[in-house]
């Protein structure tokens, strides 16, 4: 699955940035000119805290925004130029898991409803096969199809999140973008759904962007990771590499303020804690995002972006200092 | 042993609706020491909220209602306490803190003004001793500029500030017991790490005890001295944070350990979750509630709870793979990391300042 280097890239964000205009004079920059890759076949982890934009970022990928700046290539074609045709193919390929199972179903459908429409829609399969094609997913996602008359809020969430999935699968897509699939959910239902999302991918060499605020979990099922700070990507790495060896400050309090459930580790383990919080994205100045909360952030970290630099292969960091000491003439 | 401050008796606490009766809490029995931290754990809809909601009576009754059992507190059963009596405890003995702090405010009341409400109709405190107090409250909270914040209302603070409101609201009567139900649940992980911290900060400083409810074993990990944990309404098994984390006793505290992954996990391996899901509580198993999940279930576990039973001396499991015609199983637990292995703190070098 990994070895990205020989795998074609799937998707790339080249500068894309999204902007919310709240008033005349109030600009709220969710995403603010980010670019990155995504290789077929991988596991992109987007973290981040909450307002970091990476629900927007997943949402501007499936084209459910149009973004204020840049381009968004899915197999080297430009999403934002396709036709018609091309167009819905596109949303055929590419599919969402939403993060609140009980607002993202509707309500007044049956669950094969649900899960057909988008296979009537695309001509998946014909027209009396859609109800066999419809057991098959069910079972696919570990419900029967005694449920596919069923309403909704006869479901349990982890059950409501299955027919999330199970929807999004209905289509074939290649690339899916899972928005918390699992943070509306009970701990002993979370491994449920994990290991059915890397099942699933190894059985249709899925691609997935997995956006989601529980870093551990992150960490379980991507091959990299992209670390979001109010808009701006600060870091960027392969999943055991950010975890080995991260770089830039806010990424080092991000880690270690994830509670691990040993009680003689927690309790000995000193959590980097940063005072303040995360400041706001309306009208943000040119500066280091992080520079008000950062403890190393000198002057130029308030007057400048730091710009996205690679230190390693496959790592890249958005700091002054880090990128200052890997690379002395990038600073000049 | 520190004295106990607060006690439960087979409690039992149910609902009625139109379905029927739903046995929220069954049998409940558990005891709060002087300045510990209580950790209760399970999944929703386990009792864990509804148990401790009692204790200040705070479910809305109807439809809920005591069915059984005692909460002893100060010499008084809490069970039968008037309305006005509650009053004096709520907030003054006991505090509480909600898992919300997005709804849990008044939109409508400037902080300040909900923090000092704790003293408006008892004697002895002039409105200027109440500002003062909720001023230092809020300093204590980790709030800065506490005068701008006091005359502020809830919408204009964020979600970590509100929590800490709540916490100072909490706080201000100086209760004996702080309930904090799910505390940061709501809040990103850095936030989170502070709001922990302050908790931790006055529970050395006052001794005071705290009941901190979670469904994150990493929380659990971090605070807690003694652990309960719950499922479908009953205590499975308690125990020390040690007890519960190294010698699991009960296979369904086992299964959570098992079922996370953590920054240990390695990419290829499964986790192992708990197939099916919880029991419905309108007619609750007359047998240990975790039967039909349990890959150890014997026969007689759908048929009778399993006694408390003893696994050491603070540890209690309610089990029947402890009795001693049961088959031997080995439960998971989480590995004690050997000292040398244990410098693996993800920086080591501290990037300085306000640590």
């Amino acid at each position: 699955m990994r070895n990205s280097i020989n795998q074609e890239v799937l998707l790339e964000l080249d500068n894309v940035s999204q902007y919310f205009r709240l008033s005349r004079d109030k600009v709220l920059k969710a995403v603010d000119q980010i670019s990155f890759k995504i290789h077929k076949g991988e596991t992109v982890g987007l973290v981040g805290e909450s307002g970091c934009g990476k629900t927007t970022t997943g949402r501007t990928i499936l084209k459910l925004y149009t973004p204020d700046t840049g381009h968004i290539y899915y197999k080297g074609k430009d999403i934002f130029s396709f036709n018609h045709e091309e167009d819905k193919r596109y949303r055929k390929e590419a599919q969402m898991i939403f993060q609140n199972p009980h607002a993202s179903l509707n309500p007044r459908m049956t669950v094969k409803d649900i899960i057909g429409t988008g296979l009537r829609i695309h001509n998946i399969v014909k027209q009396n096969e859609i109800d066999d094609r419809i057991e098959v997913l069910l079972r696919q996602v570990g419900l029967n199809k005694d449920h596919m008359s069923r309403f909704p809020h006869e479901f349990s969430g982890g059950q409501k999140q299955r027919i999330g999935i199970a929807r999004a699968l209905s289509v074939d897509p290649d690339f899916i973008v899972c928005d918390e699939p699992i943070s509306a959910l009970d701990v002993s239902i979370q491994a449920q759904v994990l290991n059915m999302l890397k099942d699933l991918q190894r059985k249709r060499d899925l691609t997935y962007l997995f956006i989601a605020h529980d870093l551990s979990v992150v960490k379980y099922i991507s091959d990299r990771i992209i670390v979001m700070y109010l808009g701006t990507i600060v870091e960027e790495a392969e999943a055991e590499e950010l975890y080995r060896n991260p770089q830039h400050p806010y990424t080092k309090v991000l880690l270690s303020s994830i509670p691990t459930a040993d009680p003689e580790q927690a309790k000995k383990k000193r959590r980097l804690v940063v005072q303040g919080e995360v400041g706001s994205p309306i009208n943000p100045t040119d500066s280091c995002r992080f520079a008000g909360r950062c403890p190393n952030a000198e002057k130029r970290c308030h007057e400048e972006l730091p710009p996205l630099c690679e230190i390693s292969p496959e790592h890249k960091v958005a700091c002054f200092k880090v990128n200052q000491y890997f690379s002395p003439w990038q600073s000049q | 042993m520190p004295e106990v401050v607060l006690e439960l008796n087979n409690l039992e606490y149910s609902f009625k609706t139109y379905g029927g009766v739903v046995k929220a809490v069954r049998d409940v029995t558990f005891e709060v020491r002087k300045g510990e931290i209580l950790g209760i754990v399970g999944e929703s809809g386990c009792g864990k909220s509804v148990t401790v909601q009692s204790i200040l009576r705070l479910n809305p009754e109807p439809p809920g209602f005591f069915q059984g059992g005692s909460i002893n507190f100060a010499g008084k059963d809490i069970i039968k306490l008037s309305n006005k009596e509650m009053r004096k405890i709520r907030g003054i003995e006991i505090g509480f803190i909600f898992q919300d702090p997005m709804t849990s405010l008044n939109p409508t009341m400037r902080v300040g003004k909900q923090i000092e409400e704790i003293f408006v109709g008892r004697t002895g405190v002039t409105r200027a001793e109440a500002k003062q107090k909720s001023m230092e409250i809020l300093k204590l909270v980790g709030i800065n500029e506490p005068e701008r914040r006091y005359r502020q209302y809830p919408h204009e603070l964020s979600g970590g500030m509100k929590q800490r409101v709540m916490i100072a609201i909490a706080l201000v009567g100086q209760p004996t017991v702080i309930i904090a139900d799910e505390p940061t649940t709501s809040l990103d992980v850095t936030i989170e790490a502070q709001i922990l911290e302050i908790l931790k900060d006055l529970q050395e400083k006052y001794q005071t005890s705290i009941i901190l409810i979670t469904h994150d074993l990493g929380v659990i990990a971090k605070m807690c001295d003694r652990v309960l944990v719950m499922y479908g309404g009953k205590i499975v098994e308690e125990g020390t944070a040690e007890n519960i984390f190294y010698e699991t006793a009960h296979p369904y505290t086992s299964g959570l350990i098992q079922s996370i992954a953590t920054l240990d996990t390695s990419k290829d391996e499964e986790l192992i979750p708990i197939d099916g899901t919880p029991p419905d509580l309108f007619s609750p198993p007359i047998g240990c509630p975790f039967t039909p999940r349990c890959e150890f279930a014997m026969e007689i576990c759908g048929e009778l709870f399993p006694e408390h039973t003893r696994v050491s001396e603070e540890h209690y499991s309610h089990c029947w793979l402890l009795h001693e015609y049961a088959p031997e199983v080995e439960l998971v637990s989480v590995k004690r990391k050997q000292d040398d292995e244990t410098a693996e703190s993800p920086n080591k070098e501290e990037i300085g300042g306000n640590v």
